[in-house]
């Protein structure tokens, strides 16, 4: 029981690391709901199975297809404004570019 | 041997020979791949136009940055960082002297606690300890959180409400920005939706009604109806779904929720601190229409997770019902 | 230093996760970055209330076969508080998410930096006309 919540507490930070450091948002956004199902199996292991329902619904459901909506709604403004977000590399580097798929 | 033979016209074969050279597509008119051709090509333009604006913004940009942000970026992400390592090490030292994971005698595990799993059963009839705790004992602190979710639902709509009649161009533009990266009438999706649609709202609404007696309650059981809803709309679009989920209906369903659970909890409240007596009892424990006053606020918080979650998608989506 | 950093697992994960969240706060300059930050650095505080309303060897809180005694169930509180915590972190996040599509519509950009500078440039601007607009009238 022990390694297993060691796994995946290690398994949180690995995923929050990876939010931050990737470089397209829509990447970003599945390991958020990937960090929020294991969140969702660690409130089971510390005997909160209403957290464990809460955040596997609301966390891991709702919040994530919010954020892929906003990415959604934000690529095709982009398109009919007839300005750019993202194509080819920010100014700033990774973290100024918009999910940059075709 | 390229001569056609008349049976082999118009048979199955036939058919499928042009469907892999390209020439026939046997959904044509019935199911939509991909957005139409000439929006696409209104996209190819946008994105030549688009890259000299973005040269010519890039520039100054570089410029901008090199003159003001430059110097003040770097001291600023060093001090940050300095910032991280001293905040670390506080919080690991704190952690280090708080008492074990697990431990009994922790501080927090007092009499508090005790109070509300030795006493919960009887007082509020409800077999799940936090559902009895936070829609009984601290039922007033879940009546601000439902608040704080309309509020939120409403700053959303101040923030992207698209007047259908006040600006018909930007509500023309917002329908035509929804229909981008999208095709219409997925008939994958819409099959997986008819299977899960009634599921995950009759899941819903079992967690929200089991709220007192198993895991579970308005929040997560609301949040379960508004994403079986999000599923119907997102396969059927916002004209099967405009038809019973109006912005009045959302409007109606979430205020007398609200209205509801504020009078009602005031009365439990009023007759619970003056002694007075009081026509909601606990019930026998384990039944569903127990534990006194939850299993409806329950139903409350469930309708107005559901409909904020709802407006939330609607709004993000498409600025209006 | 204290004896229980080998134990605390949670508690240590739930400081390094709100230390990266707080860096994600501070250091990305993409919004949508931001927010994610923000939502992890909400997460690990659910953590840490958890964790410590955890007690080794007992069950969830909910009555089981009639049994009233405190001594078998862990602590509801800490539940209690992250239950409302999560649904209104949720709030906040597409209250955020909102506010950000607004600040995407005005200035065509999701980075901090190009909207200040943008920002910047748009007052600068506002302001020389002003000034322009007040120096002719004091001529005339």
């Amino acid at each position: 029981m022990t390694v297993l919540r060691i796994m995946l507490l290690a398994f949180l930070v690995v995923c929050a690391v990876a939010v931050s450091v990737s470089r397209r948002l829509l990447v970003s956004v599945t390991i958020y709901t990937a960090f929020s199902l294991v969140m969702a199996i660690i409130w089971l292991i510390l005997e909160s199975p209403d957290l464990a329902i809460t955040e596997a619904a609301v966390g891991a459901g709702v919040t994530s297809i919010l954020f892929f909506i906003m990415l959604k709604k934000i690529r095709s403004i982009q398109t009919t404004a007839r300005q750019d977000g993202g194509e080819g590399q920010a100014p700033s580097g990774p973290a100024g570019s918009v999910d940059g798929e075709d | 041997m390229s001569r056609r033979d008349p049976k082999y016209t118009g048979s199955p074969w036939e058919h499928f020979a042009q469907w892999r050279r390209g020439e026939y597509d046997p959904s044509a008119g019935r199911l939509e791949t991909r957005p139409p051709e000439t929006e696409r090509r209104a996209d190819r333009e946008a994105a030549l136009l688009r890259s000299y604006v973005r040269a010519d913004r890039r520039d100054e940009y570089t410029l901008g940055l090199a003159k003001r942000i430059g110097g003040f970026n770097r001291i600023y992400r060093a001090l940050a960082v300095v910032l991280a390592l001293f905040l670390t090490v506080l919080l690991l030292v704190t952690v280090s002297y708080l008492p074990a994971f697990g431990d009994i005698s922790a501080p927090e595990n007092n009499e508090v606690a005790q109070r509300y799993i030795e006493k919960g059963l009887e007082e509020t009839g409800a077999v799940n300890i936090v559902a009895g705790m936070i829609l009984d004992y601290r039922a007033f602190d879940t009546f601000g959180e439902s608040c704080v979710l309309f509020v939120a639902m409403c700053c959303v709509l101040l923030l992207l409400r698209v007047d259908k009649e006040a600006d018909p161009h930007s509500q023309a533009v917002e329908d035509m920005s929804d229909r981008f990266f999208e095709p219409h009438h997925n008939t994958i999706l819409q099959m997986a939706a008819r299977i899960l649609t009634p599921l995950s709202v009759i899941f819903g609404i079992y967690v929200v009604l089991n709220g007192h007696i198993s895991p579970g309650g308005g929040f997560s059981g609301g949040a379960i109806i508004g994403t079986g809803l999000i599923l119907y709309l997102t396969a059927f679009g916002f004209a099967r779904t405009g038809a019973f989920m109006t912005e009045r209906l959302i409007k109606t369903l979430t205020v007398s929720a609200l209205t509801f659970y504020c009078f009602a909890k005031s009365y439990s409240f009023y007759t619970g601190a003056n002694h007075l007596p009081s026509f909601i009892t606990p019930g026998v424990p384990g039944a569903i229409l127990s534990a006194g006053l939850i299993v409806y606020l329950n139903v409350c918080v469930g309708i107005v997770v559901a409909c904020t979650m709802y407006t939330f998608y609607t709004m993000f989506r498409k600025g209006g019902f | 230093m204290g004896g229980s950093i080998f134990t605390n697992y949670e508690e240590i994960t739930a400081v390094v996760l709100f230390v990266i969240g707080l860096m994600d706060l501070l250091m990305q300059s993409n919004l949508v970055k931001k927010i994610i930050g923000l939502d992890i650095m909400d997460c690990a505080v659910y953590l840490f209330l958890a964790a410590k309303g955890y007690i080794a060897g007992r069950a969830a809180p909910i009555y089981v076969d009639g049994i009233l005694d405190a001594s078998h169930y862990i602590n509801p509180i800490p539940a209690g508080l992250v239950l409302t915590g999560i649904v209104v972190s949720v709030s906040v996040s597409a209250l955020l998410m909102a506010l950000t599509i607004c600040l995407y519509r005005e200035y065509h950009t999701l980075d901090l930096d190009e909207i200040m500078i943008l920002l910047r440039r748009r007052e600068t601007e506002e302001v020389r006309r002003l000034t322009r607009e007040s120096g002719e009238g004091g001529g005339k």
